[in-house]
């Protein structure tokens, strides 16, 4: 038990540095740009007085070191400056849209973790059989499917020949949850479609690697059945490799919310930096990019906390 | 890629070669025809793909970005596809679209190899504190995701294709960094690279004679993964409209400017989103056979 402790106790001393270090480096990103902020927002039209007056605006006449701490003070108490466009309070603006985009993350992953797995083991069930071969084929061409182009064909059958689905889903902060989880249900599919390919394939081959083992042998020998065998034997066992492939998968969700958001014109996080970019809103783009790679980060750690955790032989220490 | 590995052998006139014994080439065709369905369906996308791209200007007789017609106009004889929402031929701008689309992921993948792949085998040669730094700096580039990455990068630099280029090939080379120092790793123990070592030969010679042709195999089945992934993030890129930008033809952004017409019922739109998916099926599909192949895995692995 004790170097489960440990260990986890070293990935979270890791993950507070690697969190450290992203900042640093989102930081740092900006001081690359020729000139500075001020000289960028301004482009041609800068003269010496509006640019002395925009950098003492915004802080920039101090040196780098003192700005990052501020900064990063700031974020730790979730205030994030203001944007550049429109000089609203970032975190005003954020604070709507990350609900909803983790709201549809969250509808995403209940959909896809749970159906994914099912048909992981299915497939590893029903080896080689024309179920497990057509679940190959699918899942080869879903991870190789750009997202929009998933969206737009879901958005064709379901919403515009069929007319079951909006293919906008634009939410407010007061839609009621039954109404928002109809709207949000296209994207979510999307979602599902581009994460499950992945999580069922590693489902599927981290069984199969196990059946291999000497005791799932005896445990045929026993003359136990095929399904228990799996669910109760195998199963046990190939819970890290799934459990870790799970987590980076919702990890990749949130790269993927960016397009689907875009396509959906879902008022989230994603669609928030890409018309930020777009703008060159670098605070705002700052702000997005650090709330995403926290996420990332925090279940890439999450990922690797479980993988260790679930891991039986780390119970029983030589 | 052992043409040039082989040992100074006296030279054999053609009498000599026995002739039961096929020519590489041979063995190549032979082995393509035993091929499964779908890796034989890739490599006829992949080729179908590269004659388009290369010949775009000869198959169509309008120009990249000219303006030809009104705005959405229907398929028919006289613009195959119909026109997109400023008036130019689909069909045409499909076409020069995969020459733009695809080239510019070919670029952006041959320069993360160039870059993820020398680096990646000489931290496995060095070791010690390069191997170290190295691999810390890649962790780290690794630790945000690559797309939020682009993004905030591509506002800091802005967009051209040249910077879109390099931020890709530069993300995207940590991944082939890993691969490459992973392979290499089993590679640099070898007796065979000992040798040159005390033979005196320089870190270019272990790097590019020793090391590079022992772990072709797996590079060259991540070169096809890796396409597609930069092929797809490119696609996005151009989709949100920070990619590659107009006038220049190119498959995302065509989907992106033509999105209104998915709600009319109309899947012209799904076209070029269409011609990203078939090509990265292709290529997934060729090298799922290669993997196979290299690998020695047996079925249902």
């Amino acid at each position: 038990m004790l170097s489960i402790l440990r260990l986890t106790l070293q990935r979270l001393g890791l993950g507070v540095l690697v969190l450290f270090v992203v900042s640093l480096i989102i930081f740092l990103g900006v001081e690359l740009l020729p000139g500075d902020l001020c000289q960028a927002i301004q482009g041609q039209s800068a003269t010496e007085s509006t640019v002395a007056a925009c950098r003492k605006d915004l802080g920039l006449d101090q040196s780098a070191p003192t700005r990052y701490v501020h900064w990063l003070q700031g974020i730790v108490k979730g205030d994030f400056g203001k944007s550049l466009a429109n000089g609203r309070q970032i975190s005003e603006l954020i604070s709507v849209r990350l609900q909803n985009t983790f709201f549809l993350a969250i509808v995403a992953a209940v959909i896809a973790v749970p159906l994914s797995l099912t048909l992981g083991i299915l497939a590893a069930l029903y080896r080689n059989s024309w179920f497990d071969r057509t679940i190959n084929v699918f899942t080869l061409s879903s991870i190789s499917f750009p997202e929009f182009f998933v969206a737009y064909i879901l958005i064709l059958v379901f919403s515009v020949k069929l007319g079951w689905f909006p293919s906008l889903s634009d939410v407010s902060p007061d839609t009621p949850f039954f109404e928002r989880l109809y709207k949000v249900f296209l994207p979510a599919l999307t979602l599902t479609l581009v994460v499950m390919a992945h999580m069922m394939r590693m489902t599927r081959a981290a069984i199969i690697n196990l059946m291999a083992s000497p005791y799932i042998e005896m445990a045929k020998f026993k003359g136990l059945s095929r399904g228990r065998i799996i669910l109760h034997h195998a199963l046990p066992n190939a819970w890290a490799p799934i459990v870790n492939v799970v987590a980076l998968n919702l990890a990749y969700l949130i790269v993927g919310v960016v397009i689907v958001e875009v396509v959906f014109v879902y008022p989230g996080l994603g669609q928030l930096i890409v018309d930020s970019v777009q703008k060159r809103d670098i605070p705002v783009v700052q702000a997005c990019s650090i709330i995403f790679a926290a996420t990332y980060v925090v279940l890439n750690l999450t990922a690797d906390i479980l993988s260790i955790a679930t891991n039986p032989r780390l119970l029983h220490p030589r | 890629m052992n043409t040039n590995i082989s040992p100074k052998v006296q030279p054999l006139d053609a009498s000599q070669i026995p002739a039961a014994r096929p020519s590489k080439f041979k063995l190549a065709l032979r082995e393509l025809w035993r091929a499964p369905l779908s890796a034989k369906f890739g490599i006829l996308v992949v080729c179908g793909y590269i004659f388009i791209a290369i010949f775009a200007p000869w198959l169509t007789h309008y120009g990249e970005s000219e303006i030809v017609g009104g705005p959405f106009e229907e398929w028919g004889k006289k613009f195959l596809l119909g026109t997109d929402n400023l008036g130019r031929d689909m069909f045409t701008r499909l076409l020069y679209g995969a020459r733009n689309t695809i080239g510019i992921a070919f670029v952006t993948t041959c320069l993360a190899f160039l870059i993820g792949g020398i680096s990646g085998i000489l931290a496995a040669i060095l070791g010690g504190w390069p191997d170290q730094i190295m691999s810390r700096v890649v962790d780290i580039l690794m630790a945000i995701p690559s797309l939020i990455f682009s993004l905030l990068l591509l506002t800091i630099f802005g967009t051209s294709i040249p910077v879109l280029v390099i931020i890709i090939a530069v993300l995207d080379s940590t991944r082939v960094f890993r691969l490459a120092r992973a392979v290499s790793l089993n590679v640099v123990v070898m007796d065979y690279v000992e040798a040159a070592r005390l033979r005196g030969e320089g870190l270019a010679w272990i790097t590019l004679r020793e090391v590079l042709p022992n772990i072709m195999p797996p590079l060259v089945a991540e070169f096809g993964l890796r396409f597609c992934f930069v092929f797809l993030t490119i696609a996005a890129l151009s989709f949100l409209g920070l990619g590659i930008q107009p006038p220049t033809a190119d498959w995302g952004s065509m989907v992106r400017d033509n999105a209104t017409l998915i709600s009319y019922g109309d899947i012209t739109p799904l076209l070029p989103a269409g011609a990203i998916a078939l090509l990265t099926v292709g290529v997934n599909f060729i090298v799922d056979w290669f993997l196979h192949k290299t690998s020695g895995l047996k079925d249902g692995q």
